[in-house]
C-alpha cells in the first residue's frame, strides 16, 4: 500500500486486511510493553495543516508504539502562515528525511495533490482534507461496529447486513463520505439523515438511503446510530435557523436513546457538543462507543502506518508464503 | 512590409478549392487558376481558408500581470491560433474603466503588430458593480469601444445592469454579461452536482447561471437593448437563450471550446488545470451547448483565453486560479467537437468564429467576405493531421492548458492580419511579415 | 528440478514422539511448560506435541501461538507480510519454561525475533526451541533444544513442510536446483 487518502478506492480485501492487522495492534496494546520495534529508524511526519490535536496525538501515539520517529508539523505560526506553498513544505520536510507524511488540510483532495505531484517520494496518509475524506476515521469506525458485534471472533469478517444510520451534517463531513464508502464496501447498508439543506445537491448515485425524519430512521431499528457534530457556524449560513431547532429535530435527544434497539450503539467521531446533537445521557451510556473508538484509532492508525512502511518501496503490495526463515 | 502571395488550390470555407491572391494587404483576387508576376507561391492543397478568427474573450493581462501574459506574446499566441483579432477583457491592473487605459491597450496591440488588439471597456468603475465607468468616454476615445462587461464578476445588481443595458443604446454599445449570482456561489469551486458531492468541493450550481440570464434578456427585452451573455456553459441557459430569441430579444451568447470537449468528471483527480470560472459541467451540458451552436442559439465560440503563472495551478485546489490558455488550441478543439462529429461545417466555423464575433463587437475589417477587395485577414487551416497537444503548441507566456497530453486534429498553417504574415507554414514568424 | 521426500508421515510422527519424551525428560515433567508454536506450521506442530506430550506426561500444558512478524529485522527487504494471531495461553509465560516450536529452522532470525517478541510479552524462566528440520546455515548463534532430523541442505533448496492439517498430508520434502 503505498498511500491511504481514501476509502473510495479502498478495495475490499485491503481494507479487510487493515482490520484484522488492526486487530493485531489491538492486542500489543493490552499488554504491558505496548511498544513494537517494527518501524525503528522510519521517521513519519505529521502535517497538519487545520487544527486537530486528538488526531494528531492518535497518529503520533501510534506512529511512537511502531518505535518510528515523529516529527509534529503545525500551520500555525509557521513558514505557511507566511505564505509558504504545499510543494516547498513538502518538499522541506521530505528533506528532512520523512518516509510517510501524515496530512490534514483545509483542502479537499490536498492529499492527493501532494501524493501525485512527484514533489516528494513518502507516502501520503490522509488525516483530514476539506470536507472530502477521512479514511483512518471510517477504518476505527469499521473496526468498532465489527469489534462490538464479533467480538474476539472479528478476524476476517466484514460487515455483511449491518446497518448503520449516519445523523447530521453530511454535506460537509468528510467522516460520513469515507464511512459511506467503506461501510458499502464491507457490505453494510448506510442510512443518512440531515436536514435537507445539510444533504449534497446530488447523491442519487450514492449507495445510501437518505431521509429527513431522525424519528423514522431509529424506528428502522439499526444497528449503529453514528452521530456527527454540527458546526455551529453553519446557523449563519442559513442551513438551520437555530441550535435549538436543530437539536430537537436531528439530536439524539433521551427519548430517542431510549427508542432504540438493545443491542445498538451508539457512535461519536468527537468532539462531541453535548446536549446539541447528542445528549449526555446517549454520550455516557453503555450503547456509547466513543472512547472505544478513540483507543480503536490508535490500532487502526498503527495498522496504517504498517502496512505502509513496513515493507519494502513495493507498489504490489503481495502478502508472500513464508520464504525466508 | 507586406509582399504579394499566391495561395494554390485552398478550399474556401472548407467547399470550392480556388486560388488567392493577396496584395498591398487586400484579396487582389480569388478564383480559379490564377496567376500573378512576382508573386511568392504558397501550396495551398488541402488547406482550408477562413477569415482571420476574431476572439470576442481574451484576456491578454497587461496592464498590471505581464508575469501570466503580456499584449505581445498573447497577440503571439491568437495570430499561432489563426486569429488575426482579439477582444481583450478589462480585469487588468489598473482596471480598463478609463478612455486612457484603454487606448494604452490599443497602442501597445498596434506596437506588437500580430493582431488587431480590441480593448473591451469595464462596465462599473473597478469592476466593482457600484458605480458605472465612464462607457461614453471609452466609445470616443482612439480604442473605439463598443464592448463592455466586468468580466470576472456578474453584474449583479439589476439596477446597475438595466441603467447600462440603457446607456450604450446612445453608442450602438453593447454589455457582455458574466453570468453567476454571486450568493449562489460563495465560495465554490466546481459545478454543483454528483461528482462535487463525492469530491467534497463546494458547488457551483447552474441555476447561478441561468437565474441571471434570465432576468438579463428580460431587463434587454423590456428597455430595448442588446445583450450578450459570455461563456455559456449548461443546457438550461442554452433554453433560456433560445427561448428570448423567439421572443424577439437582440441577445448573442458565447461558448467556450473547453466547454465544448470537456466535464466535470475531469476534476476527479483535483488537476487544477481543469479548474475554470464557469466551471466544466456534466456531459449533458456539453452536448446542450454543442447543440445550442449547431442550431445558431449560440452565437460564436469565444476562448476565454485566461493564462496562469505555474504556482497557480501546481497546487492544491482550493488555492488554484480558475482558468486555462485557449488561443492556440482554440480551432483544433472546435474541429474535434463540431466539425469532425458532423455538427457544423467550415461555412458555419467562419461564422460562428469570425464574421459574427466581428458583428457583434462592431469590428471594421475583420470578419469580412473572401471577396476581392476585402481586407487580407485569413487564416489557411489543414484539417488533416492528429498530434498530441504539447507546450510545443503553446506561443503565449503561461502553459495552464487543459489539452496537454491530449491528441487534437488539425494545424494552422497561414495566418495574415490585413495582408502581414504572422503565421507561415506552420511557424509563428518573430516578426509580423519578416520571413527568413 | 528434483524433489526429494525426506520424511515420510510415520516419520514425522516417529519425530514428534521422540521429541515430545525429550521435552519431558529434559523439563523432568510437564510442570510450568508452555508451548508456543511460530505461525503457521509451527503453530500445529506445537498442537501435536502439546497433546503427545499430555498424553505422555498425564497433566495438560498449555499450548499457543506467537507471531513474529513485527520483530523481524528484515522487513524492509520484503514486500509487507499481514502478521497472524498471537495467543498466550492464560496463565502467561512469567517464570515458565517456554517451548518455542517452528518447522524448519534455517538462518535463526525467526527464533531471535521470537525471543525479542517473548521479551516484550514476560519474562520466562527459560526458553527452549524444538524444530521438526534443521537444516543448518545459521547466521545467528541460535540452537536447537530438541530436533526432529538433521537436514544438510545446499542454501538454493528448498525445505517444504506439509503437514495434514494445513495441506492435506504430511511430508517434509527438499526442491534441488
Amino acid at each position: 500500500m503505498r498511500h491511504l487518502l481514501d476509502t473510495q478506492t479502498l478495495a475490499r480485501e485491503d481494507a479487510l486486511r487493515i482490520l484484522d492487522v488492526a486487530e493485531d495492534m489491538a492486542d500489543t496494546q493490552r499488554r504491558e510493553v505496548k511498544k513494537l520495534p517494527t518501524l525503528r529508524g522510519k521517521t513519519v511526519v505529521n502535517l497538519f495543516f487545520e487544527d486537530s490535536t486528538r488526531t494528531r496525538i492518535s497518529f503520533e501515539a501510534a506512529a511512537k508504539r511502531l518505535s518510528a520517529d515523529v516529527i509534529n508539523f503545525s500551520a500555525k505560526g509557521s513558514s505557511v502562515s507566511k505564505g509558504e506553498s504545499l510543494q516547498d513544505t513538502a518538499q522541506t520536510l521530505q528533506a528532512m528525511g520523512a518516509d510517510a507524511v501524515v496530512i490534514r488540510h483545509g483542502a479537499s483532495g490536498a492529499p492527493r495533490t501532494l501524493a501525485t505531484s512527484g514533489w516528494i517520494s513518502a507516502g501520503v496518509v490522509n488525516a483530514g482534507d476539506g470536507t472530502h475524506e477521512h479514511p483512518t476515521q471510517a477504518l476505527l469506525d469499521a473496526f468498532t461496529i465489527r469489534k462490538r458485534r464479533f467480538g474476539d471472533d472479528s478476524r476476517g469478517r466484514d460487515l455483511a447486513g449491518v446497518a448503520v444510520t449516519i445523523v447530521g451534517d453530511i454535506l460537509h463531513s468528510r467522516v460520513a463520505r469515507s464511512n459511506v464508502w467503506l461501510l458499502d464496501a464491507l457490505g453494510a447498508e448506510v442510512t443518512l439523515v440531515a436536514p435537507p439543506t445539510l444533504v449534497p445537491q446530488d447523491v442519487s448515485g450514492w449507495p445510501v438511503r437518505v431521509l429527513y425524519d431522525l424519528d423514522e430512521a431509529i424506528a428502522a431499528g439499526p444497528d449503529a446510530l453514528m452521530m456527527l457534530r454540527i458546526q455551529l457556524e453553519r446557523m449563519n449560513a442559513a442551513y438551520f435557523p437555530t441550535e435549538r431547532e436543530y437539536s430537537r429535530r436531528w439530536g439524539l435527544d433521551p427519548l430517542r436513546l431510549r427508542a432504540l434497539g438493545a443491542d445498538t450503539i451508539v457512535m461519536h467521531p468527537g468532539p462531541m457538543n453535548r446536549g446539541l446533537e447528542i445528549s449526555a445521557e446517549a454520550a455516557d451510556s453503555p450503547r456509547s462507543t466513543v472512547l472505544e473508538q478513540v483507543t480503536n484509532g490508535v490500532s487502526v492508525r498503527m495498522a496504517a502506518l504498517y502496512l505502509l512502511l513496513a515493507g519494502a518501496d513495493d507498489p504490489t503490495t503481495e502478502i508472500p508464503e513464508e520464504t525466508t526463515r | 512590409m507586406s509582399e504579394t502571395l499566391l495561395f494554390r488550390g485552398a478550399l474556401i470555407e472548407g467547399t470550392t478549392a480556388a486560388d488567392v491572391i493577396v496584395d498591398g494587404g487586400m484579396i487582389a483576387e480569388i478564383g480559379p487558376s490564377l496567376s500573378r508576376a512576382g508573386a511568392t507561391v504558397v501550396d495551398a492543397d488541402g488547406l482550408v481558408l477562413l477569415p482571420g478568427l476574431v476572439d470576442l474573450h481574451t484576456h491578454l493581462r497587461e496592464p498590471g500581470y505581464e508575469a501570466s501574459e503580456t499584449i505581445l506574446t498573447g497577440s503571439r499566441a491568437a495570430a499561432a491560433g489563426g486569429y488575426s483579432a482579439v477582444f481583450a477583457m478589462p480585469n487588468t491592473s489598473p482596471v480598463a474603466d478609463t478612455a486612457g487605459v484603454v487606448e494604452q491597450e490599443l497602442a501597445l496591440g498596434e506596437a506588437a503588430g500580430f493582431v488587431t488588439v480590441q480593448p473591451i471597456g469595464a462596465v462599473t468603475v473597478g469592476q466593482k458593480g457600484e458605480r458605472l465607468a465612464e462607457l461614453g468616454a471609452m466609445a470616443d476615445s482612439r480604442a473605439r469601444v463598443r464592448v463592455f462587461s466586468d468580466d470576472g464578476f456578474c453584474v449583479w445588481d439589476p439596477l446597475i445592469m438595466r441603467r447600462a443595458l440603457e446607456y450604450v443604446k446612445a453608442f450602438d454599445g453593447v454589455i457582455a454579461q458574466h453570468a453567476q449570482d454571486p450568493r449562489l456561489t460563495e465560495g465554490a469551486q466546481m459545478n454543483e452536482g454528483a461528482v462535487s458531492a463525492e469530491l467534497g468541493l463546494a458547488g457551483w450550481p447552474a441555476v447561478a447561471e441561468e437565474s441571471i440570464i434570465a432576468r438579463d434578456v428580460l431587463l434587454a427585452e423590456h428597455v430595448g437593448s442588446r445583450l450578450h451573455v459570455c461563456h455559456l456553459s449548461t443546457a438550461g441557459s442554452v433554453d433560456i437563450i433560445r427561448w428570448a430569441k423567439k421572443r424577439g430579444v437582440d441577445v448573442t451568447a458565447e461558448v467556450t471550446p473547453h466547454h465544448l470537449l470537456l466535464t466535470d468528471e475531469l476534476v476527479r483527480d483535483y488537476d487544477a488545470r481543469f479548474k475554470v470560472n464557469p466551471p466544466l459541467r456534466r456531459e449533458e451540458d456539453v452536448l446542450a451547448v454543442r447543440e445550442g451552436l449547431a442550431d445558431g442559439t449560440i452565437d460564436i465560440v469565444a476562448t476565454d483565453h485566461a493564462p496562469h503563472p505555474a504556482e497557480a495551478k501546481a497546487c492544491e485546489w482550493h488555492a488554484a486560479a480558475n482558468g486555462m490558455v485557449g488561443l492556440e488550441s482554440a480551432l483544433r478543439v472546435v474541429q474535434l467537437a463540431m466539425v469532425d462529429t458532423g455538427l457544423i461545417t467550415w461555412g458555419d466555423v467562419a461564422r460562428i468564429m469570425s464574421r459574427e464575433p466581428a458583428r457583434i463587437g462592431r469590428l471594421a475589417g475583420h470578419g469580412t467576405p473572401l471577396t476581392a477587395g476585402q481586407p487580407a485577414s485569413l487564416a489557411f487551416y489543414d484539417p488533416a493531421p492528429r498530434r498530441t497537444f504539447t507546450t510545443d503548441d503553446l506561443r503565449g507566456r503561461s502553459v495552464n492548458s487543459p489539452y496537454l497530453g491530449r491528441e487534437l486534429p488539425g494545424d494552422v498553417r497561414w495566418t495574415l492580419h490585413a495582408g502581414t504574415v504572422t503565421v507561415a507554414d506552420g511557424a509563428l514568424l518573430d516578426t509580423p511579415g519578416v520571413r527568413a | 528440478m528434483s524433489t526429494r521426500i525426506v520424511l515420510h508421515e510415520a516419520d514425522i510422527a516417529r519425530a514428534l514422539t521422540r521429541i515430545s519424551h525429550e521435552i519431558l525428560e529434559s523439563n523432568k515433567g510437564p510442570d510450568g511448560l508452555v508451548l508456543l508454536g511460530i505461525p503457521t506450521r509451527g503453530v500445529t506442530l506445537a498442537n501435536r506435541i502439546g497433546a503427545l506430550v499430555e498424553q505422555f506426561g498425564g497433566t495438560p500444558v498449555p499450548v499457543g501461538a506467537l507471531d513474529v512478524t513485527m520483530y523481524r529485522d528484515d522487513l524492509h527487504r520484503n514486500p509487507t507480510r499481514a502478521p497472524q494471531r498471537t495467543h498466550i495461553p492464560d496463565g502467561g509465560i512469567d517464570g515458565k519454561v517456554v517451548v518455542l516450536v517452528d518447522d524448519v529452522l534455517f538462518s535463526g532470525r525467526s527464533i531471535r525475533a521470537a525471543l525479542d517478541a517473548l521479551q516484550d510479552i514476560g519474562r520466562p524462566a527459560a526458553v527452549r526451541l524444538a524444530t521438526l528440520v534443521d537444516r543448518g546455515h545459521r547466521e545467528l548463534p541460535i540452537r536447537p533444544d530438541f530436533v526432529g532430523k538433521n537436514l544438510p541442505s545446499a542454501r538454493e533448496e528448498r525445505v517444504n513442510v506439509r503437514l495434514n492439517e494445513n495441506d492435506g498430508s504430511d511430508s517434509v520434502t527438499i526442491e534441488g536446483r
